[in-house]
């Protein structure tokens, strides 16, 4: 009796160190990004950091404004969204609601692979086949314009579309899932009443998969957000402000690209920067949170 | 219940940040401590070195007796010398162990002003209150920095100022510079490269640049240059090949000649700093730079696409 009591809280202590190395590794994180990054934003100014634009860390008078990059992120992370969601969306209403099953299995399998693809084959692909092209589109649209600085086809279009691929596989598995999810009596009585299908997956069960589906845009933008290496690839990485064709930086390609060889406060400003960029996964992980939590309660 | 293990995570929390702030201090002082062990081994060694073959010491390098370690930190640039010079040194002396850090040449200067470090590498001449610290400045290899084009393009020469005016932004085509009517774009390495520093500073268009496109490796500037009609950039003299077009500046051919001429503009010298004149060093820094002065040293040297300073 006593030794399966021993047995039992003997897992049970395992099972709870288990979960607080998680916990642990977060807060560590946290605690690390909070203290390396508030010390050099006081030092620049927190106004300064974050609200100038003009970034030249190696300069005699070295300036450190951030905005435009913090913009960039933005920009190319709304706008992938904007492309890839409802790309995504109706991916997911064609797997869960409109394809047979042999369909279904080729094309989700065909997700799955699109999920597995490393970010630097996105960003080589975007590099060898999207650059050319925007370049090509580039001299079209500004032919003789003089007051455009020509990116050679690394800029921000380029960004949006390589992101809005890369978060497709996100949106379309967890739309997927929670469509599926979906009790079937719904459609039932909806297609009792005399709807069309058509009418039934839109009024509906997409409206039921809400939750979930808000679910899948939230991750998507944190994927968006946290991608370094293949907008480092096709982006151009120059700071300027985030228009389809100027040549951008964001938030994770400024640390990615600057981080190798910087020093003294231009390397504690990374770490700041590395803070901002936290910060808005952690606004998305919050937004999460909300979600999922009304999902349950519906 | 719910409370209870709220509580217990909490305090798991705390405690953690408590140990890590404890820890990175502990890691600071270890680290410390290692390099105090490392120096003082170093000087042990020396004194050994110097008692045993005071008699042989005029002699021409005799192998396998230096043993201990040499430390150099610094520049990024002088990564490629530094791993191919340290192998070599290492199978010549098989008891000397050699690292090499690749901090940055201000982070290496400061290294070796605070003595952490037997060399501080730097792809610069040394700042006046460096030399005032004490560092000596030895070059050991001279590297060219080499504007490159699109194989396609016609232009083959352009004059110093037209080449800071490119990359400021105020000529913007080809056709200003003789050549078809192109754009240019302007490509550029990311701020904190050493290349970028070298660049800037010897063009004098420091922090004045309108980059098209910052890139964050000598390889990709390069493929990019070779994929993109009317790109311009730079990297070092020696990555140049078939894909890409290094162009003259002045009229002056980016060859080795010019550049140990003193012709070539953008060149610049790799040094590895010591704290006091070579001379004054102990046996392993001596015979450090005793190889790079040989001619297995210089065969290193050349290997890695650097030239030899006269």
């Amino acid at each position: 009796m006593k030794r399966r009591k021993v047995i039992e809280q003997t897992a049970k202590t395992i099972f709870t160190i288990c979960a607080a190395i998680a916990i642990l590794a977060v807060a560590s994180i946290t605690f690390y990004l909070v203290a390396k990054g508030i010390p050099a934003a006081r030092e620049v100014g927190i106004g300064k950091l974050l609200f100038t634009t003009s970034w030249r860390p190696t300069a005699e008078e070295p300036s450190y404004g951030i905005f435009f990059i913090i913009l960039s992120s933005l920009v190319s992370t709304f706008a992938s969204i904007i492309i890839g969601v409802p790309i995504g969306l109706c991916t997911a209403v064609f797997l869960s609601e409109i394809a047979d099953r042999i369909t279904r299995s080729v094309v989700s399998s065909a997700v799955e692979l699109l999920a597995a693809i490393p970010s630097v084959i996105y960003g080589l692909i975007g590099m060898m086949v999207l650059s050319p092209l925007m370049y090509r589109l580039e001299k079209a649209i500004f032919a003789g314009n003089e007051t455009h600085q020509f990116t050679g086809g690394a800029n921000l279009l380029a960004a949006v579309i390589v992101l809005a691929i890369m978060i497709l596989p996100t949106v379309i598995s967890v739309s997927a899932s929670s469509l599926q999810a979906v009790n079937d009596s719904l459609r039932y009585a909806s297609l009792a009443l005399g709807a069309t299908k058509m009418q039934t997956i839109w009024k509906v069960v997409v409206p039921a998969a809400k939750s979930g589906l808000l679910t899948g845009v939230v991750l998507g933008v944190g994927r968006a957000l946290g991608e370094a290496m293949a907008i480092n690839m096709v982006a151009g990485g120059a700071v300027n402000i985030p228009l389809p064709f100027n040549s951008v930086r964001t938030l994770t390609t400024q640390i990615v690209s600057e981080m190798g060889y910087a020093e003294g406060l231009h390397r504690r400003v990374l770490f700041t920067v590395g803070l901002v960029l936290y910060i808005f996964i952690m606004i998305v992980n919050f937004i999460l949170l909300k979600a999922r939590r009304r999902e349950l309660n519906e | 219940m719910k409370k209870k293990l709220l509580a217990l995570l909490m305090s798991l929390t705390m405690t953690a940040a408590l140990i890590g702030c404890g820890s990175a201090d502990q890691t600071a002082s270890a680290e410390t401590a290692e390099t105090t062990e490392a120096t003082e081994e170093t000087t042990e060694d020396t004194v050994e070195d110097t008692a045993s073959g005071e008699a042989e010491a005029t002699e021409e390098a005799p192998a396998a007796d230096l043993s201990g370690t040499i430390s150099l930190a610094g520049s990024t640039s002088m990564e490629k010398l530094c791993e191919a010079m340290s192998e070599s040194f290492m199978e010549t002396y098989p008891g000397v162990t050699v690292t090499v850090e690749y901090t940055g040449s201000g982070a290496g200067l400061e290294s070796l002003a605070s003595g952490s470090v037997d060399i501080g590498n730097s792809s610069r001449h040394l700042k006046d209150e460096e030399v005032a610290g004490g560092a000596v400045e030895n070059v050991v290899a001279i590297d060219g920095i080499a504007v490159i084009v699109d194989p396609a393009n016609s232009v083959s020469d352009i004059p110093a100022d037209k080449l800071a005016a490119i990359y400021k932004g105020e000529i913007t085509n080809w056709s200003d510079l003789g050549g078809n009517d192109e754009v240019i774009v302007v490509i550029g390495r990311e701020s904190g490269s050493g290349t970028r520093d070298a660049f800037e500073e010897l063009l004098e268009v420091k922090d004045a640049c309108k980059y098209a496109q910052e890139l964050d490796s000598t390889g990709g500037v390069k493929a990019k240059v070779a994929a993109t009609p009317g790109a311009i950039g730079y990297v070092s003299l020696d990555v140049v090949d078939e894909s890409i077009k290094a162009v003259a500046i002045d009229s002056v051919e980016p060859t080795e000649a010019n550049i140990i001429a003193g012709d070539y503009l953008l060149s610049r010298p790799f040094v590895m700093a010591t704290n006091g004149e070579i001379s004054a060093q102990n046996d392993l820094v001596k015979g450090w730079f005793d190889y790079i002065s040989s001619d297995a040293g210089k065969d290193v040297i050349k290997s890695v696409g650097l030239i030899i300073p006269q």
